[in-house]
């Protein structure tokens, strides 16, 4: 799919496809390399407005997720490389950009599911078995509510928010990474339903110093649906 | 004005801070001072502010078009102050840490690598106080006389100092600050980048001149070009005076110099 046009720049070959048969083992080694693109959102820049603006959603979008994209491919490219020449140190040094953009990548994916507009039900608390167990594991919605934002506003630098689910025990979870850790850092078994990114990027520009707020508002704007989703397919 | 009372420190202000920590320690339980804060007549008595929020050394829109009035009204009305007021509210609930200067409530919250709840506050404050100062209007060129030829020592030349400096400003991974510090141990003058609220004090490096990575820092003027803020920031707001003036004082700490020790 992408990777074959990649290959044959790496190889500095014009064949074609069929001459890949011969060199099968060349191409198990080389093993392509997937590189990764932009996600579209479902819905637009201003959909969500007012609890988000359209302005944020944008750069936020198009600026800091691509950054982080553009920065996670040329630093598995890179890693690629130093572990095909063996070169430990490179392959080691290569370990926090990977974290940091890959981290970024997979967080900001979740994000923009995480969110949709009034109109598609953003902010419809969640019912059937999540809206259950979140009764059952906090007391209430409201409670819980609470909890992710307390413990978001209550973050030191950047970082995320989440709602996340034990997939061993099966309980839910409240916890915060640091920068663009994703969740599974924080516990091998943790799947995240619901992140809230707290870096500034994401509410400064409408909401300046007082994140608090913007915690406040994108409860309107929060999917459920995607969390629930998440949610039945670890616990049927 | 700004900061807190003078102590009259001995020579050496860590075994103030020692002896002042094991004091609080001993005598947490402090009565008349618990009596005080629930017997509502007193109220009037009760100290309310430790710290004041220091203005920077020039008017708010001194440094447009590089550093908007408006980020300067957010950043120092409302970050900054939020943080001296936060202090002031911890330090309010307990008398341990009354009487420290802001270099020494770093060091002491800090704790050694263990940080108290009071040092993100303590260590922004003086993070953001450093920061202002590192400012000017007018700022940005090049150094001179003593700065420069210490840059060039340590860093080759002042072209690669300011490559190495841009390099740790873009590629600091979350939040944090990036320093021009002289290390004492080493004797020389180093670029670092700290996370979050850590400042270079607590290692017992000089810092020279600081910037202020966190997005809010640069967000309302520019967005996510990080690298325009940074460069903008090299041409046009370092003060390098303020650099002169830190490092002459530094050399009172750091002997930068070859000991000219006479052949008989």
């Amino acid at each position: 799919m992408a990777f074959r046009p990649l290959l044959s720049r790496t190889l500095g070959l014009t064949q074609t496809l069929t001459h890949s048969h011969s060199h099968s083992h060349t191409l198990t080694q080389l093993r392509g390399l997937q590189t990764f693109s932009l996600p579209d959102l479902s819905y637009d820049y201003g959909a969500l407005e007012p609890a988000i603006s359209g302005e944020i959603m944008q750069l936020h979008h198009q600026k800091h997720h691509q950054a982080y994209i553009t920065n996670y491919n040329k630093a598995l490219e890179q890693l690629q490389d130093a572990v095909a020449k063996g070169d430990s140190s490179s392959v080691v040094k290569l370990q926090s950009a990977i974290k940091f953009n890959g981290g970024g990548h997979i967080n900001h994916s979740i994000f923009w599911k995480n969110l949709t507009p009034v109109s598609e039900g953003g902010g419809e608390p969640p019912h059937g078995s999540l809206g259950w167990a979140i009764d059952t594991h906090f007391g209430s919605m409201e409670a819980l509510v609470q909890k992710i934002s307390a413990e978001g506003a209550a973050l030191q630098g950047s970082g995320w928010v989440w709602l996340g689910l034990d997939k061993e025990s099966k309980k839910l979870v409240v916890d915060t990474t640091t920068n663009q850790d994703p969740l599974v850092t924080k516990g091998a078994n943790l799947v995240p339903l619901l992140g809230i990114d707290v870096w500034e990027h994401a509410y400064y520009l409408q909401y300046k110093n007082v994140r608090p707020d913007y915690l406040k508002n994108i409860w309107k704007v929060i999917n459920w649906k995607y969390a629930s989703q998440v949610y039945e397919k670890e616990c049927p | 004005m700004g900061s807190c009372c003078y102590i009259p420190s001995p020579s050496s202000s860590h075994l103030l801070a020692t002896d002042f920590f094991s004091w609080g320690f001993k005598s947490s339980k402090l009565p008349f001072l618990q009596k005080r804060r629930f017997d509502r007549s007193q109220r009037a008595s009760k100290i309310c502010g430790y710290y004041g929020l220091r203005t920077p050394p020039y008017k708010l829109d001194a440094l447009e078009p590089y550093m908007s009035l408006k980020t300067l009204e957010m950043h120092w009305g409302g970050h900054h102050r939020n943080y001296v007021e936060g202090l002031n509210k911890q330090l309010e609930k307990n008398d341990i840490l009354y009487g420290f200067t802001m270099d020494e409530l770093v060091k002491v919250t800090y704790n050694n690598g263990n940080p108290l709840p009071e040092f993100n506050n303590a260590a922004q404050v003086w993070n953001h106080d450093f920061f202002w100062e590192s400012m000017q209007p007018g700022g940005g060129d090049m150094p001179k006389l003593g700065v420069l030829q210490q840059i060039e020592k340590d860093f080759g030349s002042f072209t690669n100092f300011r490559e190495k400096f841009v390099e740790a400003a873009l590629t600091l991974f979350g939040s944090g600050w990036v320093w021009l510090v002289l290390k004492k141990e080493e004797r020389r003058l180093a670029v670092i980048k700290t996370l979050n609220s850590t400042c270079p004090l607590v290692w017992d490096d000089i810092p020279i001149i600081s910037l202020d990575m966190w997005e809010h820092a640069y967000y309302l003027d520019y967005k996510n070009d990080k690298g325009k803020y940074v460069n903008v920031f090299m041409n046009h707001l370092v003060s390098w005076n303020v650099a002169m003036a830190r490092m002459a004082r530094a050399e009172a700490f750091v002997n930068l110099g070859e000991p000219k020790i006479p052949i008989a």
